[in-house]
């Protein structure tokens, strides 16, 4: 005989299952939400880290800071927020182009694609201080291999330029982010092509239509929906990367590649100003809530117009 | 469901940022968070700042020490070495979440700051009676372990200072019989000492703590410590402009500098001095890195850094007072032990052993004047220490200072090796930025 459940706890099973990963949400990502909330309004130095909940409030003394452009603190915050913004556009952008090239061209089998494919994951594969303080050895000026080749062997340049320091350290971070990052769009590009069907480009074929046109008209609508995510996941990686400018440039960084999530540590870690440093976190997180939010709702929409 | 996904994203990125930036520091590397206090008496966990030439070094040197230290007691030390560069966040972590260490080093220079968060367990009569006595330790080292009129948040475990390392070989095909002792003398021995590819000076532009250390000692000798008589920082002062400048001029004016010492932050300048790249080098306990880079004892001397002519009392200071000290996390559940361990740090075999591994000095008496640290290096910097080192300002903003000076100074280095002009004017705006950052109060 079956027996029946009765509906009530029938309906409540699924809710009761959800609830331990309900409960480790709270704990790993609102929790300390709210406390970096909280902290942005409480001025928190090394007096009164230990126990921050009885710190003085601050009010809104630490936003106030933030955005006070005229003043020393923000009008540094500031700069840094802009050249983070550029910073982000070429480096997504090229890590985009460079690995849909890649892509595309490794579509077709050829001898030794398997070991290629292998060598463009490796920056991926290696570890990031490794490869990073290997960069800043070729970027030296006098000693590195970057000013070896381009001054002493191509004669490309007449002078060792500075790349850690001064303004050409926005290219040297550039380079190195890009080839840290489009191996990732090569690889997520990659999967992406291997769904289309083979069958959409034949017919095209048949058709008369040339490569260009397979590209334009098959390639990349297909690939719409892997591009918008690819190039979100990318541009919000890229915004808050930590790792590269510091391994690369140390704790200060040269103004011109002085990126946000550095400034922002600084601002917090090496003056000791916990309450400010949180207030900016905050506006960033703000921030990339707001672009997140209109580029979802952007490109949604425009798919939603094509279907 | 399509668009839940993704916008889940900014959100774990975003959340992550701000829980990175203000509850841990986990965002800078450096490895495990070791756990540190814990109730059992019979292990401890000791962070000890990177003395030798490299982290294995320092394990190479401590592990058969901390060996001994379990055979005496039965109390288990777990090492781990950090580097210089995480060191100042990682004790920071550690206080903000009460998780620390037993025990710990901690440059003397943040004595001050550190003492300030209440973290580490002052150093009372009681404690220092538990580690046989403050008159054990020389008295310049004990007061650059806290504030002045406070029970000191720490001991001195290595004390060292700078001294002028000059090549004898460079010197004497140059023609010049004595190392400089005015600044007028040592710019004029560098461009008599800078030809083609040596220079005459290598200076280490991109480290932030070099330039502060200098910064400071030229500060005392053009008559400010960066800080008022109330303890108000005053880092643009028409003083602290012109000893600025005068460092960053090595490289700007003098030339005597190579321009490439501007992005120098991992000891390239001693490496540069050790291959005869550059003539004058100005380091403290230099000799044994000296020494793993090739160079014979023989080859350098060792002099006071240069004064201005003519210069008496605090104007004749050469050195800050350098050195490691050795705290006591409070929140340590062994504090026998952790006492214990200090006063076998502290303890004359132990001190002899490890000065003379690492190259610094004692700052115990009793050790003062054992033969190991007769050599003419280690002679120069002890005289020094004792006549011409003043301790960096011992305020709880010492660390900001540090930093933001330091930095300002890295920015001008490079402006200068990149060629752009170095005026008064550019210092004394470089140096207003680092004031106006500090945080009020």
């Amino acid at each position: 005989m079956i027996r029946l459940r009765r509906p009530g706890r029938r309906a409540a099973l699924p809710y009761l299952l959800l609830l331990p990963a309900l409960a480790v949400e709270l704990l790993v990502h609102l929790v300390p939400m709210v406390v970096g909330i909280l902290m942005s309004f409480k001025q928190l130095t090394q007096f009164t880290i230990r126990d921050w909940t009885t710190a003085p409030a601050a009010g809104t003394a630490n936003y106030r800071m933030a955005l006070d452009f005229n003043a020393p603190v923000g009008r540094a915050l500031l700069d840094s927020f802009w050249t983070t913004c550029a910073f982000t556009l070429l480096s997504v952008g090229l890590s985009w182009l460079i690995g849909t090239t890649a892509a595309v061209l490794m579509q077709d089998a050829f001898r030794g694609r398997a070991l290629l494919r292998a060598a463009f994951l490796l920056p991926y594969a290696l570890p990031v201080f490794a490869s990073v303080i290997t960069w800043s050895f070729m970027f030296q000026r006098d000693t590195g291999l970057i000013n070896h080749v381009l001054h002493d062997q191509l004669h490309l340049i007449g002078d060792k330029p500075f790349w850690l320091i001064g303004d050409n350290s926005f290219t040297a971070l550039l380079t190195v982010s890009v080839w840290r990052s489009w191996p990732f769009a090569f690889l997520t590009l990659t999967a992406g092509l291997q769904n289309i069907p083979r069958e959409l480009y034949e017919a095209a074929a048949l058709d008369g239509a040339g490569v260009w046109q397979q590209i334009r008209r098959i390639t990349l609508p297909s690939l719409r929906p892997v591009n918008q995510v690819l190039v979100l996941v990318l541009f919000l990686w890229t915004f808050n990367d930590f790792n590269t400018p510091f391994v690369l440039f140390g704790k200060a960084a040269p103004k011109a590649a002085d990126l946000i999530s550095v400034h922002i540590y600084q601002a917090s870690f090496v003056t000791w100003n916990f309450g400010a440093g949180s207030a900016m976190s905050v506006l960033l997180l703000l921030f990339l809530l707001l672009v997140t939010a209109g580029y979802l709702f952007a490109t949604n929409r425009r798919r939603g117009a094509d279907d | 469901m399509r668009t839940q996904r993704p916008a889940a994203l900014p959100m774990a990125a975003g959340i992550a940022l701000a829980t990175a930036l203000t509850l841990t520091t986990t965002a800078c590397g450096g490895g495990s968070t070791t756990a540190g206090s814990d109730s059992s008496p019979k292990t401890l966990t000791y962070w000890a700042s990177n003395q030798g030439t490299s982290l294995d070094n320092d394990k190479q040197v401590l592990e058969p020490e901390l060996k001994k230290f379990e055979q005496q007691t039965g109390i288990k030390v777990d090492l781990e070495v950090i580097p210089w560069s995480d060191l100042l966040n990682r004790i920071l972590a550690a206080t903000a979440s009460g998780q620390g260490p037993d025990v710990l080093n901690i440059g003397n220079t943040w004595s001050a700051s550190l003492q300030a968060t209440g973290a580490l367990l002052p150093f009372d009569q009681a404690a220092f009676a538990r580690i046989g006595g403050k008159d054990r330790f020389l008295p310049a080292a004990v007061a650059s372990a806290g504030a002045v009129g406070k029970d000191p948040a720490a001991v001195p475990l290595y004390s060292m200072a700078y001294g002028l390392y000059y090549d004898k070989t460079l010197f004497q095909a140059a023609g010049i019989a004595n190392p400089p002792t005015t600044w007028d003398e040592l710019v004029a021995d560098g461009k008599k000492l800078t030809t083609g590819s040596q220079y005459g000076l290598a200076i280490e532009g991109g480290n932030v703590s070099e330039n502060v250390h200098n910064a400071f000692m030229l500060g005392l000798q053009h008559g400010t410590g960066f800080y008022d008589t109330s303890g108000k920082p005053q880092f643009d002062s028409p003083q602290a402009v012109a000893a600025v400048k005068q460092y960053v001029d090595f490289i700007a004016a003098d030339k005597i500098a190579a321009p490439g010492d501007a992005e120098y932050a991992a000891n390239q300048s001693v490496t540069d001095f050790a291959t005869g790249k550059a003539a004058m080098l100005m380091w403290q306990a230099a000799g044994p890195s000296l020494k793993s880079h090739g160079m014979n004892p023989d080859d350098y001397g060792v002099a006071s850094i240069p004064v201005p002519a003519g210069a008496t009392g605090s104007q004749a200071t050469t050195s800050m007072v350098a050195g490691i000290n050795l705290a006591v996390f409070k929140n340590t559940h062994n504090l026998d032990g952790a006492l214990d361990f200090v006063k076998f740090m502290t303890g004359d075999d132990e001190q002899k052993i490890l000065n003379s591994s690492y190259g610094s000095l004692p700052p115990v008496r009793s050790v003062e004047a054992d033969p190991a640290f007769a050599t003419p290096e280690l002679k120069t910097l002890a005289g020094v220490l004792q006549n011409s080192a003043a301790p960096l300002p011992q305020v709880a903003s010492e660390s900001q200072f540090e930093t933001l000076v330091g930095t300002a100074v890295k920015n001008l280095l490079a402006a200068a090796a990149a060629g752009q002009p170095v005026t008064d004017a550019t210092v004394k705006s470089e140096l207003t930025k680092a004031q106006q950052q500090m945080p009020a109060g």
